[in-house]
């Protein structure tokens, strides 16, 4: 029997985490309590995208969507809603600065989904679930009607090149390892998502892992594997306990395991966990990590797809790539290549964060310009203040700045401006955001994340990051950008992997894009955007009233003055939180 | 202590994966999980078990960051250092929490109670800035909240 409404519930991390899972069990009770289980539908699906709203629960077939809904909304959303067919307005999604709520949101508008296509839809836990919406029919095409050739070529010629960043055509990668004879062969799929500010593959796992499983048996049909590893990060615990349901699942149908479908062709997964390192996710590291050693890369050639994981041949796609195989298998090369530009085919995934209104996850085809993300999807930036720049592909990647709000995204395009594609995280920044200390960040984390083995990477990235860190206190001399400059040269030639050659891409970047900030750090010791402490001072002007807001808020305790009199602070002790300069309703506490 | 000796679930834990090649991360994730960190004598242990030299098995411990070599505090506060909680104030709460506790970064508290890490994204950007205690998720953090936190936690 059909139900009368469905109630879709998110369960990302996200949304889980900010108490929907309590949400998600007070619908379920008011349900029963009402004694409507017949009628409707509670569904607990993978991540909606839009999660600086959640948690989100979206009903159908009205499509009302709700935001920020808690536990405590459950009563009155099936008393009202679904009972009594009265929308709760208070709780409907309204574009900021609407009056009233529109089932046409912005946010969605201009997205396009094929990797997150069963996210927000299915419930992850189901497998049927997933067949329902021709889940495994890929890999049913791909053993009963092509051969490992026909499958390849298909590949091949939808253009789809890896979503980790660096774009490698997977076709091509494909290739090599069939082309190789061995014994034995694995395929590998890199789940271990480490740029900071990035979660897609996490909610792909999350929402739909069953995709990933059916992409990497079609992939061991088309190369000749018969074993698969998904390398996963221990901070994923629900995609890891998904993942694991769903192989679990999937061998009960007969769609993983020996003989699958009752053909010759067997395929099994199993999972590895990665324990904190971001060098993992570079292939030959994370190889080792399989292995179980120390994830320190190796020289490449060979290439993992020629001699891989314990000497093998070895494929190693991302999370990503691999959700989008099965649409390309069943709606044809044809299809999946008619989206995007010209050099760069399908969609892209990103996790959109920052200083902007709609935080989120968002799939966009290729080719889509930096202003229709941040403006039409993202709805600007949140504080009001001016756009400054995005940053895209983490400590490896650069900073896109407002000149550039029209180039259309693709992988070409962002490195001809300096950045790169990235594994999709993309940062927003406005201009309070101290384009030094971001730099500086960066470099934190990768020199903390370098494994030591290749002096560039190891030696060069802390003389980078000591540097920086100069600047940023106000005692950076001239010489030091000429310095910069010749270490990321160093870094970028002579370090042995993509992790040291790549990590001085921010600081090139924001050097070329912000070299007037480097020069105010150097020359005048300010910080322009106000972030950098050493260079700050907070003072009390005469606009004080004395309201002790800012005494009170003071962790130091190091501002005095009496009620209705100037306060002053103790630079002596100040800590330059800005704490006060936050609370201040009077505008009375000056930054310079 | 003696009760830093592997349990039997745990042997039969690490009999199951002996076999299985690279299997030492995926064992020293489960030991890990049982006791909150590694102890020394429980990594003997393990290389016994699985027949390595304690030498890899602190190679692997070393390399890794999410392997603890020290008892973490009873509450443990791990404040979210990816970029989108850096750039809205993940720094501060830190540095709060520090202030709060009077000890500094990855340090237990005196009593046992308490410790403070910063950690790798945990990929819920749209909350920043984001910590959790004890697993549980607090997401868009001020600095006001912090002592609330704490004093919450304390007695519990």
């Amino acid at each position: 029997m059909a139900y009368k409404n469905y109630i879709l519930v998110c369960a990302g991390t996200a949304c889980e985490s900010n108490k929907g899972k309590a949400l998600y069990e007070a619908l379920g009770k008011e349900i029963a309590s009402a004694g409507i289980d017949t009628e409707v539908q509670l569904v607990k699906t993978g991540c909606f995208g839009f999660c600086g709203e959640g948690p989100i629960v979206k009903i159908l077939p009205d499509e009302s969507f709700y935001v920020k809904v808690g536990p405590k909304d459950a009563k009155e959303i099936i008393n009202e809603h679904i009972i009594k067919g009265r929308k709760v307005e208070r709780l409907l999604y309204k574009e900021p600065g609407a009056e009233t709520a529109s089932e046409d949101i912005g946010f969605y508008h201009k997205q396009f989904r094929i990797v997150l296509r069963n996210c927000a839809v299915i419930n992850p836990e189901i497998i049927d679930e997933y067949i329902a919406r021709d889940g495994y029919g890929a890999l049913e095409k791909a053993l009963f009607d092509m051969t490992p050739d026909d499958v390849l070529q298909e590949i091949k010629d939808s253009g789809l090149r890896g979503r980790g960043g660096a774009g490698f055509p997977t076709g091509t990668k494909w290739g090599f390892s069939k082309a190789v004879k061995a014994d034995q062969k694995y395929i590998v799929c890199n789940a271990d998502e480490g740029d900071p500010g990035a979660y897609m593959d996490r909610s792909v796992l999350e929402g739909d892992p069953h995709s990933v499983l059916e992409a990497m048996a079609i992939a061991g049909y088309t190369i000749g594997a018969d074993k698969g590893f998904i390398y996963i990060r221990a901070e994923y615990p629900l995609a890891i306990d998904r993942l694991n349901l769903a192989i679990k699942q999937a061998k009960e149908y007969g769609l993983l395991g020996e003989k699958i479908l009752g053909t010759d062709f067997s395929f099994d997964i199993e999972l590895r966990l990665g324990a904190g390192a971001f060098v993992c996710g570079e292939e030959t590291a994370l190889l080792a990590s399989i292995e179980g050693k120390r994830g320190m890369p190796v020289p490449r050639p060979p290439f993992p797809a020629v001699k891989g994981l314990w000497g093998k041949p070895t494929v190693i796609n991302n999370v990503e790539t691999w959700a989008n195989i099965p649409v390309i298998l069943l709606k044809g090369s044809k299809w999946f290549s008619s989206i995007g530009t010209a050099t760069s085919k399908g969609t892209k995934v990103f996790a959109l964060t920052g200083k902007i209104n709609n935080t989120g996850l968002i799939e966009v085809p290729m080719g889509t310009t930096l202003r229709e993300i941040i403006y039409d999807i993202g709805g600007g930036i949140d504080s009001g203040k001016p756009f400054k720049a995005a940053q895209t592909g983490g400590p490896s990647g650069g900073c896109i700045t407002p000149d550039f709000l029209d180039t259309p995204i693709d992988y070409e395009s962002l490195q001809a401006i300096g950045s790169m594609m990235g594994s999709g995280g993309m940062i927003v920044m406005d201009e309070d955001d101290c384009m030094i200390d971001v730099t500086k960040f960066y470099l934190e984390f990768t020199v903390d994340e370098s494994c030591g083995k290749c002096a560039p990477c190891r030696i060069g990235g802390r003389t980078c990051y000591n540097i920086l860190d100069r600047i940023s206190k106000g005692q950076g001399e001239m010489e030091d950008l000429q310095k910069l400059k010749d270490l990321a040269l160093a870094m970028r030639k002579a370090s042995l992997c993509g992790l040291g050659q790549t990590a001085p891409n921010p600081v090139m970047s924001t050097m070329k894009y912000f070299e007037e900030e480097y020069l105010a750090h150097i020359n005048d010791k300010k910080c322009p955007a106000g972030k950098c402490k050493n260079l700050l001072t907070y003072t009390i002007n005469d606009k004080c009233v004395g309201c002790t807001a800012c005494a009170r808020v003071c962790p130091v305790n190091c501002i005095e003055g009496e009620v209705k009199k100037l306060h002053v602070i103790n630079q002596a002790t100040c800590i330059k939180c800005g704490q006060c300069f936050t609370t201040c309703k009077f505008a009375a506490i000056d930054r310079v | 202590m003696s009760n830093n000796k592997l349990t039997a679930e745990l042997i039969s834990f690490i009999e199951e994966w002996k076999e299985k090649p690279g299997n030492l991360i995926m064992v020293l994730h489960r030991v890990q999980a049982h006791f909150g960190y590694i102890p020394r004598e429980t990594a003997f242990e393990v290389a016994e078990l699985l027949d390595v030299p304690v030498a890899k098995i602190y190679g692997v411990i070393t390399f890794y960051h999410l392997f603890r070599l020290t008892k973490p505090g009873r509450n443990q506060i791990a404040v979210c250092m990816g970029t989108a909680c850096y750039l809205k104030g993940g720094e501060d709460l830190i540095l709060e929490f520090e202030r709060l506790l009077g000890v500094g970064i990855n340090t237990v508290t005196e009593d046992g109670e308490f410790s403070v890490e910063a950690v790798r994204c945990i990929g819920c950007c749209g909350l920043a800035p984001v910590m959790t205690v004890n697993g549980e998720v607090f997401g868009d953090v001020k600095n006001k909240d912090c002592k609330k936190i704490l004093d919450q936690l304390k007695g519990k």
